[in-house]
C-alpha cells in the first residue's frame, strides 16, 4: 500500500521537477524583462494629443531601455527630467543607471554577457575599445547625426570607418571658476595671459586672503585622476602647437617626449605648488566636485574645471551661476577663460560624451535616435548646466551665462581640440594616464617617471 | 513608469523559489531512480549521483578555468596571439607592477605573523581566565564582518581632514590634533599606507588565530604541564618550552590558512584606496588589468603568479594530510 | 573533601600563577580596543547628519542626539540612480541561501562517496579536491565569466551552449557553489570517516542500498558537521564582494549589499551618514548569526584545523 502511494507521488514529483526546471529556465529569461507589455493598448497609429513630435519613436510601448553611464546626481536628475515627456508619449521606460566605476564595470558587463542597451562613453577612446561589441549606427541615426552635427563630432564616434556613437553633451574645459564678488572685494583683475595668472596667484598667496589661491580635487572613485589630465591637455594646447597635440594623441610623438615634459613642468607650477594649493597630496583624496566648492565658500580663489561644474556647484553646494559683472552676489560663481601664453592665442579644449548601443532592439534604437534630435537637446539645455554640439541647439535656450559663453567658445575658437585622454586608447586615457597623474600628485612622483610609465602602457599596434 | 521596489524584487523572488524547488525536486527524483534501479545499475548510478555533480562542477568550473587562465597568460591582451613569456617579463620588470608585487609580499609576511602572534598572546592570557568568553567573542567578532564593511569602519577611523578649520571626525587624527601632533593622511602616504591597510586585515584575522590556538592550547594534556611545573619552571618558560612545541602543528595551520586568505584579499585595497597611492596588491591589480586595461594576458599572468605563491602551501598541506592518514 | 589532595594543591597553585591580573587586564584592554572601531560605526549611524560632519563620534556621549533618519534614508529611499539598500539586502539573502544549500548538498554526497565507496583512484580524487581549496578565485575569474556568457566552444564543437543566465543570480550561485565545494568536501569527509565501519556492514547486511543508507544513516549523523559548515559558508557568501561584483556582471538588480557598499565608498554624495548606516545594515545579519551560533562556527573552523 505504501509502495503504491509512493510510486504515484513520485511520478507526480518527477513531472513537477521537469516542469520546475523548465519554469526556472523561463524565469531566468524573464528576469531581465520589462514591465509586462500592455496587451490591450490601442492601435499605435493613434498619436496622443501633444505627442506629435514623438511620432517617429512609437511602436515600442512597454519596452524598457537601460542607459549605463558615469553620470550620477545631481546631473542625472536633470537627464531623467528631460525624458519624462518622451516616456509618456512613447510608453518606453528609460532606466538611468549611473555608476562612477563605469569605465571598469563596462568591461565586466560586456565580458559577462550583461551589456547595457545604451552606454554613454565619456571617452571616444574607450568606445573604440568596444567596437567589436557595439551595434553600428542605423541609417536613421547616421542621417540624423549628419544633419545635426559637424563632421568632426561624427568622427569622434567613428571607429575604422564604421559609425557607432552619436554625440550627447559637450563641455568646454578651458575655464577657471571664481567668485566675482571675491575678486571685486579684493581688487583682483582677471588675468589674460599665463604669466599674469601666475602673478595673480603669487599676489593672492601673499595677501591676507583667508583661503588659498587655488584649490583642486582629482578623486573620483575608480576614475580618480581624470581632472589632472585636463590640466595637461589645456597646457599642451598653449605651450605647444596643435600639430604637436595631435601627435601626442595618436602617439606618433611618444608620451615621454621632452615637449610633454615641458608641459607637465608648467602644470606643476600651480598644481604642485604648496603656496597656492595648501596641502598638495590631499588633492588626490578630495573629490573633483568638492575641489570646486572652494570658490563658493571662499576657501580658495580659483579652480580650473570644465563648464559642467556649474551644474554640480548649484545642485550640491547652493551656488548661483552669474555673469562676471554680478560682483555683489554672495555665493555667485562665474568663469574666465583659462589664459594662453599670449592674449591673442585662445585655444579651446573640450570634451563630450557618445552614446553607443549594445542592443539592436527597436526601442533602444528609438532612444538613441531621440537623443540626437534638436527637440531633446533644446529641452535638456533649458534645464540648465548643460549644452551640446547639436547644431539645432538654440543658444537662447541655454539657461546659464557660463554655458552660453562655452557654446560661443566652442563655435569660435582659434584652435579647438577634443580632450586628449578621451581620445587615447582606453588603457591609457581611462587607465594609466589617470593613475599616473594621481601618483604624480599624491606621491610627488617625478615628472619623467610619470611620463615613462604612461608611455610603457601604450598598446602596441 | 519606473519599477517599484516590489516590481524589481518579484521576479528575483520567483527565481529564488523556483530554483530551490527545482533543485530539491531533481535530487529527490535522482534518489528515486537510484534506489529503484536494479543492483547492477546501482553500482554505476551511485557514482554518477553522489560523486558526479561535485566532480563535474569542479572540473568545469575550477580546473578548466584555471588551465585556461594559465594558457591566457601566454597570450596577448585579447587572447588571440601567442606571446610566450612576455607577460611574465612585464610583471617582473615594470616598476609599477614591481611595487604591486612588493606590497603583496609585505601583506603575506605581516598579516599571518602579526595576527598569529597577537592571537597566541591573547590565547595565552585568557587561557586560565574566568569568563574569558566575552573577551574572546569581541576579538573574534570582526571575522563576521565583511571586508568591505571593515574597510568602511577603518576608513572612518583613518579619516583625514586637510582643512585645519574644519572639525576632524576621524578618531586617530582627532587624537593627534588633541595631543598636538600633525594629523596624518593615513591612506595617502606611501609606503606607510600599506601598513595601515594591513592593520585592517590583522584586526580581522587575529580573532581566527586566537580561537584556533586557544582550542589547541586547551588540548594540551594537563599532566604534561604539571610535570614541567614540578621542575619549578616559570609560567613563561613553561609556555615556551612545553605548550608551544605541542601546538606547533596548529600554529603552522593557522599561519598557512591566514596566508592563503591574505593573498586572495581584494576588497580592502579596492575599497579604501582603489589601488592608488602605491598600495595595490596582486589580487586587485589582476582585476584592473583585466577590466580597466582590457588586457587579459597580463591579468591572467598576475593570477598565475598569485597561484604560484600559494603552491608551496598546497604541497605542504597535501603532504601533511598523507602523513596523518598513514598514522591512523 | 575538606583537605585537598596533593595533586589538587598543585593544580590550585597552577591556577593562581596563571591567572595573573596583569594578563587578564591586558586581555580586557585589547578586547576593548578591538571593539572600538565597530562601535564607532554604530554610534555614528544613529547620529543626525549635521552632527556627524561637525563633531567626532565620541562627543555623542556628552551630547546624545539619536536619530534614525540615516537608516531610513539608506534603507528605503534610494538616490536618483540607485535603488534603496533594502533591495540589496534582499539580494544578499537571495544570493546567500542557495549558495549555502547547493554546495553543502553536493559536498555531503561527494564526501559520502569518497568515505564509503571503495574504488581505484579514490585517494587521488580526494587529495586533488583537497588541494583545490587553495586555488584563488582570481585564477578562474575571467574564464568562468566567459563560460557563463558564451558557453564553452572548442574548435567547432559546442560543449556547453550559452545558457542565457547572465544578469540573474544563477551564475553567482554556481560560482559560490564551485568555490565552496573543496573545503566542504574535505570537512565532511573527515567527519564521515569517523563513523564506524560496523554500522555500514550491518546496514548492507540488512539489505539497504547505497541510497537508503545515505538517507537513513549518514545524513542524520552528519547534521552537526553540516550545521557547522553551513554557518561558515553563510558568512563567507554574505560577506563576499568579488563574486557578486564580477558574476553579477554589474547588474544592479542582483547585486548584493557588499557590492553596493563598495560603490558607496568614494562616491561623491555618499556622506558618512549613509555609509555608516549602510555598512551596519550589511553587517547586522552576520553579526547576529555569529553571536547566536558562535559555538557551531568555531567547531566548523576547528574541524580540520587543530592538530595534536
Amino acid at each position: 500500500m505504501r509502495h503504491f502511494v509512493r510510486r504515484r507521488t513520485m511520478l507526480g514529483v518527477a513531472t513537477l521537477s521537469v516542469a520546475a526546471l523548465a519554469l526556472a529556465g523561463c524565469a531566468a529569461e524573464e528576469e531581465a524583462a520589462d514591465v509586462a507589455a500592455d496587451s490591450d493598448s490601442d492601435a499605435t497609429s493613434e498619436v496622443a494629443a501633444g505627442c506629435e513630435a514623438y511620432a517617429d519613436y512609437l511602436g515600442n510601448e512597454g519596452e524598457s531601455v537601460e542607459i549605463y553611464t558615469t553620470i550620477i546626481e545631481p546631473e542625472s536628475t536633470l537627464f531623467q527630467e528631460s525624458f519624462l515627456e518622451f516616456e509618456e508619449c512613447t510608453g518606453i521606460t528609460i532606466e538611468w543607471n549611473g555608476d562612477q566605476a563605469f569605465e571598469e564595470q563596462i568591461a565586466v558587463r560586456v565580458a559577462g554577457g550583461t551589456a547595457p542597451d545604451l552606454a554613454i562613453f565619456p571617452q571616444p577612446g574607450l568606445l573604440s575599445s568596444f567596437a567589436g561589441d557595439l551595434v553600428p549606427a542605423s541609417d536613421a541615426l547616421s542621417a540624423s547625426v549628419d544633419t545635426n552635427y559637424t563632421p568632426d563630432w561624427k568622427n569622434y564616434g567613428t571607429v575604422d570607418g564604421t559609425f557607432y556613437g552619436a554625440p550627447l553633451g559637450a563641455n568646454v574645459k578651458s575655464f577657471v571658476w571664481y567668485s566675482p564678488k571675491t575678486f571685486a572685494d579684493n581688487g583682483w583683475d582677471i588675468p589674460t595671459t599665463w604669466d599674469e595668472l601666475l602673478t595673480l596667484s603669487d599676489e593672492i598667496a601673499a595677501s591676507d586672503f583667508a583661503g588659498n589661491a587655488w584649490c583642486a580635487g582629482i578623486e573620483s572613485g575608480a576614475a580618480t585622476g581624470w581632472a589632472a589630465t585636463d590640466w595637461m591637455e589645456d597646457l599642451m594646447l598653449r605651450f605647444q602647437d596643435a600639430a604637436t597635440y595631435d601627435a601626442w594623441v595618436d602617439n606618433s610623438m611618444p608620451f615621454n617626449d621632452p615637449k610633454v615634459a615641458e608641459v607637465i613642468a608648467e602644470a606643476g607650477k600651480i598644481l604642485k605648488n604648496e603656496d597656492y594649493m595648501g596641502n598638495v597630496s590631499a588633492i588626490a583624496t578630495t573629490s573633483f566636485s568638492e575641489g570646486g566648492s572652494g570658490v563658493v565658500d571662499g576657501s580658495c580663489a580659483m579652480h580650473r574645471q570644465a563648464s559642467f561644474l556649474g551644474g554640480i556647484l548649484v545642485g550640491d553646494y547652493g551656488a548661483t551661476v552669474v555673469s562676471p559683472e554680478d560682483t555683489d552676489v554672495e555665493g555667485g560663481i562665474s568663469t574666465f577663460y583659462f589664459p594662453g601664453v599670449s592674449a591673442d592665442s585662445t585655444p579651446a579644449l573640450g570634451g563630450g560624451e557618445f552614446v553607443g548601443a549594445f542592443s539592436d532592439a527597436p526601442a533602444t534604437q528609438a532612444v538613441q535616435l531621440y537623443l540626437t534630435s534638436p527637440e531633446w537637446n533644446n529641452a535638456k539645455a533649458a534645464l540648465g548646466g548643460w549644452f551640446s554640439p547639436n547644431l539645432g541647439l538654440d543658444t537662447a535656450n541655454i539657461a546659464d551665462p557660463v554655458n552660453a559663453v562655452a557654446v560661443e567658445i566652442l563655435q569660435n575658437a582659434t584652435t579647438f581640440r577634443f580632450d586628449a585622454s578621451d581620445l587615447m586608447p582606453g588603457e591609457v586615457g581611462a587607465g594609466s594616464f589617470w593613475t599616473e597623474m594621481t601618483a604624480w600628485i599624491a606621491e610627488d612622483k617625478a615628472d619623467q617617471a610619470v611620463l615613462d610609465a604612461i608611455q610603457a602602457t601604450w598598446p602596441a599596434s | 513608469m519606473r519599477n517599484t521596489l516590489w516590481e524589481t524584487i518579484a521576479p528575483n523572488l520567483t527565481l529564488l523559489v523556483i530554483s530551490l524547488a527545482a533543485f530539491a525536486a531533481v535530487i529527490y527524483a535522482l534518489f528515486l531512480i537510484g534506489s529503484r534501479a536494479s543492483v547492477r545499475w546501482q553500482g554505476w548510478l551511485r557514482y554518477g549521483i553522489f560523486l558526479g555533480p561535485a566532480v563535474l562542477l569542479l572540473l568545469v568550473g575550477l580546473i578548466y578555468p584555471a588551465l585556461r587562465t594559465l594558457w591566457m597568460s601566454f597570450m596577448d591582451k585579447t587572447s588571440e596571439n601567442f606571446v610566450g613569456f612576455d607577460n611574465y617579463l612585464w610583471a617582473f620588470t615594470i616598476p609599477e607592477i614591481q611595487i604591486v608585487l612588493r606590497n603583496t609580499i609585505l601583506w603575506v609576511i605581516f598579516v599571518p605573523l602579526v595576527s598569529t602572534a597577537i592571537g597566541l598572546a591573547i590565547a595565552y592570557m585568557t587561557d586560565r581566565m574566568k569568563r574569558a568568553s566575552v573577551i574572546k567573542s569581541l576579538i573574534f567578532m570582526p571575522m563576521a564582518i565583511s571586508f568591505v564593511g571593515a574597510s568602511v569602519i577603518w576608513s572612518f577611523v583613518y579619516n583625514f581632514e586637510p582643512n585645519e578649520n574644519k572639525p576632524e571626525i576621524g578618531l586617530l587624527n582627532a587624537i593627534a590634533r588633541g595631543v598636538g601632533i600633525e594629523p596624518v593622511n593615513f591612506l595617502l602616504n606611501a609606503p606607510w599606507n600599506t601598513f595601515f591597510l594591513i592593520a585592517v586585515l590583522i584586526w580581522i584575522q587575529t580573532g581566527f588565530a586566537m580561537v584556533i590556538l586557544s582550542a589547541a592550547m586547551k588540548n594540551v594534556p594537563e599532566e604534561v604541564v604539571e610535570a614541567a611545573m614540578l621542575d619549578g619552571a616559570s609560567n613563561w618558560r613553561r609556555f615556551i618550552r612545553v605548550t608551544l612545541p605541542m601546538i606547533r602543528g596548529t600554529v603552522v595551520v593557522v599561519l598557512t590558512t591566514i596566508t592563503i586568505a591574505t593573498l586572495k584579499v581584494f576588497d580592502i585595497v579596492r575599497t579604501m584606496t582603489g589601488g592608488n597611492f602605491q598600495t595595490n596588491v596582486i589580487a586587485n591589480e589582476m582585476y584592473a588589468q583585466s577590466f580597466r586595461q582590457l588586457n587579459y594576458g597580463q591579468g591572467s599572468t598576475l593570477a598565475v603568479i598569485l597561484f604560484i605563491g600559494v603552491i608551496p602551501i598546497i604541497w605542504y598541506n597535501v603532504r601533511q594530510l598523507r602523513l596523518e592518514r598513514t598514522e591512523r | 573533601m575538606s583537605t585537598l589532595t596533593p595533586s589538587a594543591t598543585r593544580r590550585k597553585k597552577a591556577k593562581d600563577i596563571f591567572s595573573s591580573p596583569l594578563a587578564s587586564g591586558a586581555a580586557v584592554v585589547i578586547a576593548i580596543l578591538w571593539t572600538i572601531p565597530t562601535f564607532s560605526l554604530l554610534v555614528t549611524s544613529i547620529r543626525p547628519e549635521t552632527d556627524i560632519n561637525s563633531s567626532g563620534w565620541w562627543t555623542f556621549f556628552t551630547n546624545p542626539n539619536i536619530s534614525f533618519e540615516n537608516y531610513e534614508k539608506v534603507l528605503f529611499v534610494g538616490t536618483g540612480v540607485n535603488p534603496p539598500m533594502f533591495q540589496y539586502f534582499f539580494n544578499s539573502l537571495a544570493v546567500t541561501i542557495p549558495s549555502v544549500i547547493f554546495p553543502i548538498t553536493l559536498a555531503v554526497f561527494a564526501a559520502y562517496a569518497l568515505a564509503w565507496f571503495e574504488f581505484r583512484g579514490r585517494d587521488f580524487i580526494f587529495f586533488s579536491i583537497f588541494a583545490l581549496q587553495v586555488v584563488p578565485l582570481q585564477l578562474t575569474l575571467v574564464p568562468l565569466l566567459q563560460l557563463f556568457a558564451k558557453g564553452l566552444v572548442i574548435g567547432d564543437t559546442t560543449l556547453i551552449p550559452a545558457l542565457g543566465i547572465t544578469g540573474t543570480y544563477i551564475p553567482i550561485w554556481i560560482a559560490h557553489t564551485i568555490f565552496g565545494l573543496p573545503l566542504a568536501i574535505f570537512l565532511l569527509h573527515n567527519f564521515l570517516r569517523q563513523i564506524p565501519r560496523e554500522l555500514v556492514e550491518a546496514a548492507r547486511v540488512d539489505g539497504a542500498n547505497w541510497f537508503t543508507m545515505f538517507t537513513k544513516i549518514v545524513l542524520p549523523l552528519s547534521i552537526p558537521a553540516i550545521a557547522s559548515f553551513l554557518i561558515f559558508q553563510f558568512l563567507w557568501v554574505w560577506n563576499d564582494l568579488l563574486v557578486g561584483l564580477t558574476f553579477g556582471a554589474g547588474s544592479k538588480s542582483v547585486a548584493p549589499m557588499t557590492v553596493r557598499l563598495a560603490e558607496m565608498v568614494g562616491t561623491r554624495g555618499s556622506g558618512w551618514e549613509v555609509l555608516t548606516a549602510g555598512a551596519f545594515v550589511s553587517i547586522v545579519v552576520p553579526l547576529i548569526v555569529f553571536f547566536a551560533l558562535q559555538r557551531y562556527f568555531v567547531r566548523g573552523l576547528l574541524a580540520g584545523s587543530v592538530k595534536g
